[in-house]
């Protein structure tokens, strides 16, 4: 009887210890004790506002925080407003912010006293990728050689249209008005759903989109793409052919990331790495990828994101630089 | 025809499934309740259900979130009839004859006829819908800067009739408006316009809801305070079922204007940019103009609540078109459905119609079936809301100064918005005092950037030449028709004194 | 009024004028041009305003009336500076805090309530707030150093 209860008394010592141990490092390790603000450096119903209100769906669902995300869209000044106010919350533990390439050039482009590069980097949820569109209609334009005869031929009058100056779609055309050596009139609209809706009312010529906002138009035959600003054919476009095949090295991406204010502390950033890692990694988050023609196959997170956004931060600063910011805000 | 009917007849039988439906009771509630809440519309709703709807297949998440949307249409008129504030930028307009019958102890005829002209606007609105929605997709698609800057100039000359006598004053207000809408980012060039003292906040410019809350809640206050010097009013209200059915058999005073209201809405929402917060806007102003008493309007009038009532809920069924067929979100809360929709792996564009009939047909019906349900319960909760305006005055006073300055934080979330709304609030009372019309300065900054930006765009366009925006017909027609009413309050008067002098 | 309000137009174009207001060729109006033709508007009709006043053909500058009298200014001062009191008060205690206080002398020494109304409400009325905003809608309002102390009422709402 007595050794029956010391047994058992050991057990439960026994089990008592492994549950501690194995509790621990939990107990110890930082969690958020306030809901997270999650700001979106863009308006309701864009990409990144998509991807943030996901993640939020997906974190309640599987209960992978202690306490709700909560999305909070600051769009002001390209998202400038997004990025002051993570300034200003250096040190906090409870903001974390989803970006898009704005994130690298407002920074630039306007002179708002913030330097990304002291962010703290979380993880890169995916790449978005950019194809060059136009209406189906127009019979002649098939390539990209009849495509630069054609705007050549419009002197100037050729309407591209696009999501604002200084939005990733105004760099990558200023980019290629160098390239080819011509001139187009830029017109910014509202998001990109919008310009691809003027696109297939053909109240633009062509425009440079993201392939989510243009595929449904593609499918239903109103609009087609020309080349892929990728490293490598999109599975999605086996058939347009990448702007690195026809001899123009142009490659442009947009990076969707998560990043924390200046300062935050390394138990909190340890956090979020493990929990944005989880949700990279679901079956959820990878068919939103593929259905939207984003690439997520490398997850980068931490200090390697961290080196991603410095060589990122270089290279806006030298296309800025090289086709001049007059050029992207067109005054 | 007939091969709508089917369909229709499947969409309505998926709506009153027992999951939909509860969906649809539920939706409709918490809508009409967020939507009551000065500052928080459909957005808050919406955006903050949408997680939750991951739980549930994706009509009865779409079916909710419809029913939310909805609800809010309907619920925003409560506060802007009862404490004075409109409870979302769709209900400002609700405000200007909906407040002045309410103090005259009449709101449970504004509010039963707001929910009746609702019920009709989402009703016409969603009949339409069922019927032309290819064609009215293919019309969108036609809607480019040109005919949006058109559109724009058809809306300010219906609010011409709005302004006060005074005219310098009344400009003042819309332009004043005008620049207000100014601040923030140009989208055009990228760069930031009318940043006072380079404060960030001002960077997202001046939320609409902002000045709305501060004139109509902040600045109504203070002059109900002045009028009754601070004593205490209490509204005698009376309510009973008798009452209710009464009130019902008004319709014929303004189911004229609501027809009128609803179509106009419909259209306008249709319509990607534009949205329903114009659209009940330039349905005021219709049915003032062509009101056989236009004096009447903005101290009372019931066609003056039932108008932008009907106006703002056949725009909300009218968004849905550019969402579903475009991809386009008309409004904020639209941009967040769409979002939803991609989240559950629908795709909206020119294809969803034909590859997923059971979803768009299954919103459809529920939209039939969700206008009922919130005219039911709309109407049942009349004698509640109503009761409200029998607290005392210096306990309604604080509470409605707290919901102001809440609402004013819950849309962006900064201190500076609520700044800035008391702000417009005190401003709006001493301007007020001198007689300063402010209706105009709140439609303004509404479509202001609309107009602006459209006008922008198109002349990018052109290279500079005003010329396009009468060599494209449908944006001849949409001047020529501003043109006309712009002069017809002047014709009209002409005629009346050549009568008077015969 | 109209005087501030013209000096008001006069900074708005000054401040627009940053930008540029002209006609950009080929492109139409620039970026400032818009808000700059607006002030320039704006003031155009204060003057029209103040020579209405000057000679008198608005009712208001008939109006031999004081602007505001003594006791319209206490009236709504009191009110005006309550909510002022209010906002400044967020920042410093926190929305929460800044409620309970504003509550009280609202409802205590302007409407001079009994303290039991008085206190019942000034509890009722953010802890109503509380649920609508934090608990059902999500949306946190600012709480300043109090923030610590609703990590109990957290872990109430999320375990």
């Amino acid at each position: 009887m007595k050794k029956i209860a010391k047994t058992l008394m050991l057990t439960a010592v026994i089990s008592m210890a492994f549950t501690v141990t194995a509790f621990a490092p939990k107990a110890q390790a930082w969690e958020p004790k306030k809901p997270v603000e999650f700001i979106i450096m863009a308006g309701a119903g864009g990409g990144a506002d998509q991807i943030a209100r996901l993640l939020q769906g997906l974190i309640e669902q599987k209960d992978l925080s202690p306490r709700p995300f909560i999305p909070i869209n600051k769009p002001g000044g390209s998202g400038g407003e997004a990025l002051l106010y993570l300034q200003g919350k250096a040190g906090d533990d409870h903001t974390v912010l989803v970006t898009l390439n704005s994130f690298y050039t407002t920074p630039v482009i306007q002179d708002i006293g913030v330097d990304v590069s002291n962010f703290t980097p979380i993880g890169r949820m995916a790449l978005d990728n950019f194809l060059l569109w136009v209406h189906s209609d127009m019979a002649d334009i098939t390539d990209l050689d009849s495509y630069v005869a054609a705007v050549k031929a419009a002197g100037g009058k050729w309407k591209v249209g696009g999501t604002g100056s200084g939005q990733e779609d105004s760099i990558l055309t200023a980019m290629m008005e160098k390239e080819f050596g011509y001139e187009v009139t830029y017109i910014p609209f509202p998001g990109g759903g919008t310009v691809a809706k003027n696109l297939v009312g053909k109240h633009i010529d062509s425009t440079v989109n993201n392939p989510a906002e243009q595929s449904e138009f593609h499918r239903a035959g109103n609009t087609k793409p020309l080349v892929q600003f990728t490293a490598e054919r999109l599975p999605a476009y086996p058939d347009t052919p990448t702007a690195k095949e026809l001899g123009v090295d142009m490659q442009y991406y947009m990076q969707r990331s998560i990043n924390g204010p200046p300062g935050m502390s390394a138990e909190a950033q340890e956090w979020y790495i493990n929990l944005f890692k989880t949700l990279f990694d679901s079956e959820e988050w990878q068919t939103f990828c593929t259905d939207d023609g984003l690439a997520c196959d490398t997850w980068l997170a931490g200090s390697d994101l961290g080196e991603y956004h410095a060589s990122q931060i270089m290279l806006h600063k030298e296309l800025i630089e090289s086709v001049g910011s007059s050029a992207i805000t067109g005054e | 025809m007939e091969s709508i009917l089917p369909l229709l007849g499947a969409g309505l039988l998926e709506a009153v499934q027992p999951l939909n439906f509860l969906m649809i009771l539920l939706g409709c509630t918490i809508g009409l309740m967020v939507g009551a809440m000065p500052g928080l519309g459909s957005v808050n709703g919406v955006a903050i259900l949408l997680p939750i709807t991951f739980l549930v297949p994706p009509t009865a998440a779409i079916i909710f979130l419809a029913a939310i949307y909805y609800g809010a249409m309907y619920g925003g008129a409560i506060s802007s009839i009862t404490l004075g504030i409109p409870g979302a930028s769709t209900a400002v307009a609700t405000v200007f004859d909906g407040r002045p019958m309410a103090q005259a102890g009449k709101a449970d005829k504004a509010l039963t006829a707001a929910a009746v002209a609702s019920f009709i606007g989402g009703t016409i609105s969603v009949v339409l819908f069922t019927l032309f929605a290819p064609p009215l997709a293919v019309l969108a698609l036609k809607f480019g800067p040109v005919e949006e800057f058109a559109l724009m100039v058809l809306a300010f000359a219906t609010f011409i009739g709005l302004g006060g006598d005074d005219i310098p004053k009344t400009i003042f207000s819309i332009l004043i408006g005008l620049v207000l809408a100014t601040v923030g980012l140009d989208i055009i060039s990228g760069q930031p316009r009318l940043i006072f003292g380079d404060i960030p906040g001002f960077l997202h410019g001046i939320n609409f809801l902002v000045l709305a809350i501060g004139i109509y809640g902040i600045g109504e206050m203070l002059w109900t305070l002045e009028s009754s010097q601070g004593k205490i009013t209490v509204h005698k209200v009376r309510m009973s079922l008798g009452i209710l059915l009464g009130n019902l058999k008004d319709v014929k005073e303004y189911i004229k204007t609501t027809s009128l209201g609803s179509m106009i809405g419909f259209f306008v929402g249709t319509l990607p940019a534009a949205g329903a917060t114009p659209a009940s806007l330039m349905s005021y102003g219709l049915a003032k103009t062509f009101s056989k008493d236009p004096e009447s309007f903005g101290k009372g009038n019931v066609a003056g609540v039932a108008a932008p009532e009907a106006g703002n809920n056949a725009a909300s069924t009218g968004s849905m078109l550019p969402m579903i067929t475009l991809g386009i979100p008309g409004s904020p809360t639209t941009a967040i459905l769409l979002g939803g929709m991609i989240i559950w792996g629908l795709r909206p564009g020119p294809l969803l119609f034909t590859e997923h009939p059971g979803f768009v047909w299954g919103l459809i019906g529920s939209l039939y079936i969700a206008n009922l349900v919130t005219l039911l319960i709309n109407l049942a909760f009349i004698p509640l809301f109503v009761r409200v305006l029998t607290i005392p005055f210096s306990i309604l006073a604080p509470v409605i100064y707290i919901l102001c300055v809440v609402g004013g934080y819950a849309p962006t979330q900064t201190m500076h918005d609520v700044w800035l709304m008391f702000l417009f609030g005190v401003v709006g009372y001493l301007l007020r005092k001198l007689n300063y019309p402010v209706a105009p300065a709140v439609l303004a900054i509404v479509l202001g950037p609309l107009a602006e930006r459209s006008l922008r765009q198109s002349l990018i366009s052109s290279h500079g030449d005003p010329l396009i925006f009468v060599e494209r017909p449908i944006s001849a027609i949409c001047i020529a028709l501003g043109v006309a009413l712009i002069l017809y309050p002047v014709i009209k008067k002409r005629l009346n004194r050549k009568k008077q002098a015969a | 009024m109209a005087v501030i309000m013209g000096l008001c137009s006069i900074g708005l174009m000054v401040k627009s004028a940053e930008l540029n207001i002209g006609w950009i060729d080929g492109r139409g109006p620039g970026s400032g041009s818009w808000s700059f033709w607006l002030s320039a508007g704006m003031l155009l009709t204060c003057i029209a305003t103040l020579v209405r006043w000057f000679f008198g053909t608005t009712p208001e500058s008939r109006n031999r009336e004081l602007y505001m009298t003594r006791d319209t200014v206490l009236v709504v001062g009191t009110s005006a500076g309550a909510i002022l009191f209010l906002l400044v008060l967020t920042h410093l205690l926190g929305m929460y805090g800044a409620l309970i206080l504003f509550l009280l002398f609202y409802l205590k020494f302007i409407g001079r309530h009994s303290w039991g109304l008085t206190l019942v409400l000034t509890i009722a009325i953010p802890v109503a707030i509380f649920c609508l905003f934090e608990w059902a809608l999500k949306i946190p309002l600012p709480k300043a150093w109090t923030e610590p102390m609703f990590y109990p009422i957290y872990d109430l709402m999320y375990s």
